[in-house]
């Protein structure tokens, strides 16, 4: 079974947002909510790189560790989810999260943050495949349609890869070798151990 | 003697730390991208510690790309925080199991008089339980935020446990305000009778008198103990409220980094806390006869108020005639 992974290419993002927009329009997520971000370090100055950043669905995942009630599972392709019906909103897994990823509805006070939303790899959550209910609470399970995420598939530069972390890692290494410089797959040393393992 | 056959086994070692030396200037000079293609350590160190930058999306905070101190604060939690406040509330358990087998329940000496005196008001038996029943609904709901996942989602499965550490949530949330209330009243109440004094090395010196039978302390409204008591509630109170609230008002009055570590603080004082009061109840209840009395009823017996607070005693019944006098 492939084990499904992010590869942002920083060298090649040119900040155009057309993975937050496809994202947010295929999986209907409500306003407040980013469950992609383009971030833009030293903009304006050398060494201005732009970068698209999700949940990584991470090998020693810290949301999974710190959840109170345990509501994160990992699927088959290595994608991580949770159960919004489990789910208190405690905040938990935002302050683990080395990435930001973790979202939640509401502004929160009171700890009414609202049950917490995350990118799911565009595969849903624990609902049968493609209900209607499953859409409503995690958005398009594409990976079931045996499509790859969205976000990726719009990438029109394809700095933001998707698929099987074996083969996008490939990809990257042949690009790199290829124009002769490449500054790394962003976050990989944090989300999976012994980074590219390639 | 240098033979010709030493001479040219030297050559040939020269030769290969020659050769070796020129493959290792190879290696370093292939640009380190080629080596390890997709790790992002030579991106990290050109962006030198910049992990915030700008986003074109209206929450400014999504700026921050990465915060590696997540992993620190999860290594806290789940590691020290969890293991050495777990086997401290044990040890405490087991501790006061250990020191009841020994020591027996503290008997009053003199028998029960059958006369009691008022120990506590109405207005100091309310703020104590204001305190206390809150206290005990946040340890526990705070407690399953922390062990629930292991010690009770087996037992009663995911979607039970969830809605129960849910309902801790809110109950956590909102009862807060009485747990902070009933401090600040006890805190008004009681102060005047905590303040340390000459008297209260005596009491040290006994060791508070519980160590043996028929060693009682002088002792005013409050002995030293109980001095202790009120002011590591205070303190305990201050912390868990600041902290707290903090946690309640995510983002409201502190960053990233305050947010974590008001939830470590708030973790490692609350175990404390809980730590304290196991000890607490166990001496009011099971550890001695007549103590639960004080804050049950409000009235205590004559000779239980002789033995534990003598000089209270005294003043109180200077004047006054106990109940059930005739």
């Amino acid at each position: 079974m492939a084990r499904m992974k992010f590869l942002l290419d920083s060298d090649r993002c040119i900040e155009c947002n057309a993975c937050v927009t496809a994202c947010k329009n295929e999986n209907e997520v409500p306003w407040g909510i980013n469950r992609r971000r383009v971030v833009t370090l030293n903009d304006g100055a050398k060494g201005e790189k732009s970068i698209s950043m999700a949940c990584m669905h991470c090998e020693d995942a810290p949301c999974m560790a710190v959840c109170p009630v345990d509501c994160f599972y990992r699927t088959d392709d290595g994608v991580v989810l949770h159960s919004k019906d489990l789910c208190i909103g405690c905040g938990y897994c935002f302050y683990a999260c080395p990435f930001g990823a973790p979202q939640y509805p509401q502004v929160g006070n009171f700890g009414s943050r609202g049950k917490m939303d995350k990118c799911t790899f565009c595969s849903g959550g624990p609902e049968d495949d493609n209900t209607k209910a499953e859409y409503d609470k995690y958005g398009a399970n594409r990976l079931a349609e045996g499509k790859l995420p969205l976000c990726a598939e719009f990438c029109s530069t394809r700095s933001l890869l998707a698929g099987d972390g074996d083969v996008i890692a490939q990809i990257y290494k042949d690009r790199v070798a290829r124009r002769g410089y490449g500054s790394g797959a962003w976050g990989w040393s944090t989300a999976y151990k012994g980074g590219t393992g390639a | 003697m240098l033979t010709f056959e030493t001479g040219l086994r030297i050559l040939r070692r020269a030769a290969a730390a020659l050769l070796l030396g020129v493959v290792v200037a190879f290696a370093n000079l292939t640009p380190a991208a080629a080596q390890q293609p997709a790790n992002d350590a030579a991106l990290m160190e050109a962006l030198k510690g910049t992990l915030s930058g700008r986003v074109s999306i209206p929450d400014e905070k999504s700026g921050l790309l990465q915060q590696p101190r997540g992993r620190e604060w999860r290594e806290m939690r789940e590691g020290p925080v969890k293991s050495f406040g777990g086997w401290l509330l044990v040890a405490v358990v087991v501790g006061l199991c250990a020191f009841f087998a020994w020591r027996g329940r503290v008997r009053v000496e003199g028998g029960l008089s059958g006369r009691t005196i008022e120990r506590f008001s109405p207005t100091e038996r309310f703020t104590h339980w204001l305190t206390a029943v809150s206290f005990i609904v946040l340890g526990l709901s705070g407690l399953n935020m922390s062990f629930g996942r292991r010690l009770i989602l087996p037992l009663i499965g995911p979607d039970a446990f969830a809605g129960l550490t849910e309902i801790g949530k809110w109950s956590h949330d909102y009862l807060s305000f009485a747990f902070v209330l009933g401090v600040f009243l006890m805190a008004v109440i009681w102060l005047r009778h905590n303040f340390f004094n000459a008297l209260d090395a005596q009491w040290f010196k006994d060791g508070g008198g519980i160590l043996k039978k028929g060693v009682h302390p002088p002792s005013s409204k409050f002995n030293a103990g109980q001095k202790i008591l009120f002011w590591a509630v205070m303190l305990g109170a201050l912390v868990q409220a600041v902290s707290g609230y903090m946690l309640m008002f995510p983002f409201y009055f502190a960053d990233m980094a305050g947010m974590q570590l008001s939830l470590l603080v708030h973790a490692v004082s609350g175990i404390l806390f809980v730590a304290l009061i196991l000890a607490h109840i166990y001496i009011g209840t099971l550890g001695m006869e007549g103590a639960f009395d004080a804050m049950g009823t409000g009235q205590v017996d004559v000779n239980w108020a002789r033995e534990h607070h003598s000089l209270w005693a005294k003043e109180e019944l200077g004047g006054a005639r106990a109940h059930g006098d005739d």
